[in-house]
């Protein structure tokens, strides 16, 4: 028998948070699946985690908010031989004041971050409620706690996302498999480089490290950094006169 | 509380304020902050609004040679990856923005070292090249840009094609590009030949010495046998104590012993301390303290190669001790047959100046020459000493000594430098003339408007 290591499948593996937490499976001798729209890029990151020591990077170039998962998915689980972890890490964040002013462009947003993302988890709570192991974890964001107006389409498509990862989650609770929805809080990345930042924003490796820890937590719900959980409880239960005076 | 209004100038760049590691400059400033090769033509072909561009690293150079105030700065901290390494031969190709520690981290397990590392492991490979660094086995492995085999170098007049330059492959360029301060292009990749260790551990001598006699004394007898040498000056002893200090000198060890997690606490500085703790007092306590400690332990211990060769990284931020007003570092080459008369002159300028304070450095550089025309090393003596920021009091101290490198047909170091004078430049790196040709006029640099 050939000696393997964890079996993972990346869904926008270019993602900065995602590309470090491949980092850190790698080092761990892990067989990683990296799947991204761009094929140089999704090229080189599967170059660099082998030489950091994945013992498989398998590269796949393919738009995840396009394919259909229930046959893509297969097809990546069986180059691995099996799932252990799926991390779903893809989405767009778009412009809350464009998509005010564009139809095409909130449906685009919504098919891309919820719609394709929750057929991607549906394909692979099949796999997990068949093999009784293994984690689905899947990005969203502390956005889809409570709608605000900079941001709420986005935060809708991750709420929604949300509630799907806890059904799931809910579903696989009596088997050894499980479901985790991590929320990142402000997080210094390529799609938030525009954004003046304070000291509330953490680095991606802090949210990586939090990915790559969820499966021993087995809560479904993980708040990175964990402070936002508190931050989101206060906002959450602001009654609205206060909330309405907020520029958030 | 949070603020997530503010609308996207365009993606992929971001303003912040920004500075080198001597902190003397900080200002806002156009950042660009690329994760993909294919992101990197559109950020250098010309645009009316954007003057020139610079892509640094992770800033370690202490002066301006990093900053470029009026244009943009393109992070390439973000292009971090690994492309190629083959652990048979040692030939490791990665992407400009992986740091020396990273690369470490790999080929440590796997018997291989960087052929020679400044003294912080958190650079960048692509500033190791453009700054030409050199390590204390320079008398062996001269520098950095001697272990070069090939540069990946996207330029603003072709960039639909990332060149391939090497010692063999448009040879000119690739020397400009060689300790050329980032200018000839963005260089996006690096191909080095990594060299053979047979542990992680070295063996390292502690001497002490008296007064500059026996300096020169350890020191010539120390560059055959070994493969690192370095002194440290306390640098407010004066008389018969003139040059009194600390020299350390280190082989590899041969025992196979490759763990490579640097097990050290990382302390940080958190905040800037306030500029009166470093005055003369507490500088020369700490100089005579460094001094009595590490002569009482004198002798030979083994040491992981991370607190032998990179004892600051233990202490990160360690420029926040300088306050909030920074510092500048002031490092300088004399040749041979000058360096002892120079030295003199220069440690006496500097005790009587009562400004330095606690890195004063030596070391002898080797005949090894580089390929860069405008690298810094060359045979004879370097000396590096850093002085907290007091403004025109501290400018007087260095123009002083700079009079003393002249006089000695000496040169400074550009990473280090945040002021030497154009005519100084231009006299000590005769081939900044031949260089110019090279120079992508797409690029430029503070330090590069200041000494062109």
């Amino acid at each position: 028998m050939s000696v393997s290591g964890r079996r993972i499948v990346i869904l926008g593996a270019t993602s900065a948070i995602a590309e470090k937490a491949a980092r850190i499976w790698a080092r761990e001798g892990a067989q990683i699946v990296l799947v991204a729209r761009d094929d140089s890029r999704v090229n080189a990151l599967a170059a660099d985690l082998r030489i950091l020591g994945a013992l498989e990077a398998h590269p796949v170039a393919l738009d995840c908010a396009v394919v259909d998962p229930t046959i893509e998915l297969p097809r990546m689980v069986d180059k691995l031989g099996g799932l252990d972890t799926l991390l779903l890490a893809y989405g767009k964040l778009g412009d809350q004041r464009q998509l005010l002013s564009d139809q095409a462009a909130v449906l685009e947003l919504i098919r891309t971050n919820f719609e394709s993302a929750s057929a991607w988890c549906l394909a692979t709570a099949t796999i997990l409620t068949r093999q009784r192991f293994g984690v689905l974890i899947v990005i969203g964001s502390v956005a889809g706690d409570r709608g605000r107006k900079s941001n709420y389409v986005y935060g809708a498509c991750k709420a929604g996302l949300a509630c799907v990862v806890e059904g799931i989650a809910h579903q696989l609770a009596r088997t050894g498999a499980q479901a985790v929805i991590v929320k990142p809080g402000l997080v210094d990345t390529p799609m938030t480089a525009a954004f003046k930042k304070g000291f509330l924003w953490a680095k991606p490796d802090t949210v990586a490290k939090a990915i790559t820890k969820v499966a021993i937590n087995r809560t479904p719900i993980v708040y990175s950094p964990w402070y936002w959980r508190f931050i989101m409880i206060i906002i959450r239960h602001l009654p609205n006169f206060v909330f309405n005076r907020l520029d958030i | 509380l949070i603020n997530l209004n503010d609308a996207p100038v365009s993606p992929a760049f971001s303003e912040s304020r920004i500075s080198s590691w001597g902190r003397i400059n900080r200002r806002s400033q156009i950042v660009a902050s690329p994760r993909f090769c294919d992101e990197l033509p559109s950020l250098i072909v010309g645009t009316s609004t954007i003057e020139s561009r610079l892509a640094v690293g992770l800033r370690r150079s202490y002066g301006d040679s990093c900053l470029n105030g009026p244009g943009l700065i393109i992070d390439m901290t973000g292009m971090d990856r690994f492309i190629e390494f083959d652990v048979a031969s040692g030939r490791l190709r990665a992407e400009s923005g992986v740091t020396l520690r990273q690369i470490l981290a790999v080929t440590v397990p796997h018997g291989w070292f960087l052929p020679t590392t400044p003294g912080t492991q958190f650079v960048t490979l692509g500033g190791a090249v453009a700054n030409d660094v050199h390590g204390k086995n320079h008398h062996r492995a001269g520098t950095f840009g001697c272990h070069v085999l090939a540069v990946g170098l996207l330029r603003s007049d072709n960039v639909s094609n990332i060149a391939t330059i090497s010692p063999h492959a448009e040879p000119e360029l690739y020397a400009a590009t060689i300790g050329g301060l980032g200018l000839t292009g963005i260089i996006v990749w690096v191909e080095i030949q990594l060299s053979r260790v047979s542990s992680a551990y070295l063996d390292v001598e502690t001497l002490f010495y008296m007064n500059l006699n026996e300096f020169w004394a350890i020191a010539s007898e120390s560059a055959e046998k070994f493969e690192h040498t370095v002194a440290w000056f306390d640098c407010c002893e004066s008389g018969e104590k003139l040059g009194r200090g600390i020299f350390s000198r280190a082989n590899w060890r041969q025992d196979r012993q490759f763990t490579k997690v640097d097990r050290r606490v990382r302390l940080s500085i958190p905040v800037d301390v306030p500029n009166f703790i470093l005055n003369s007092t507490s500088v020369s306590t700490f100089n005579a303290l460094y001094f009595l400690r590490n002569k009482t332990m004198a002798g030979v211990k083994r040491q992981h190669y991370s607190s032998f060769l990179f004892p600051l990284d233990a202490v990160s931020n360690w420029n926040r001790l300088y306050g909030n007003l920074g510092f500048y570092q002031y490092q300088c080459v004399v040749p041979f047959d000058a360096s002892r008369i120079a030295v003199t002159a220069l440690l006496e300028e500097v005790v009587r100046s009562r400004q330095a304070s606690f890195l004063t450095v030596i070391k002898t550089f080797g005949e090894r020459s580089s390929p860069g025309l405008l690298s810094f090393p060359r045979p004879g003596v370097t000396l590096a000493l850093d002085f907290p920021n007091r403004g025109r009091k501290t400018l007087t101290v260095m123009s002083r000594l700079d009079a003393i490198v002249r006089e000695a047909g000496g040169a400074l170091y550009p990473a280090k430098d945040g002021r030497m004078p154009k005519d100084m430049f231009q006299h000590s790196f005769p081939k900044w003339a031949e260089f110019k040709k090279f120079k992508d006029p797409a690029m430029s640099s503070d330090l590069w408007r200041r000494v062109e």
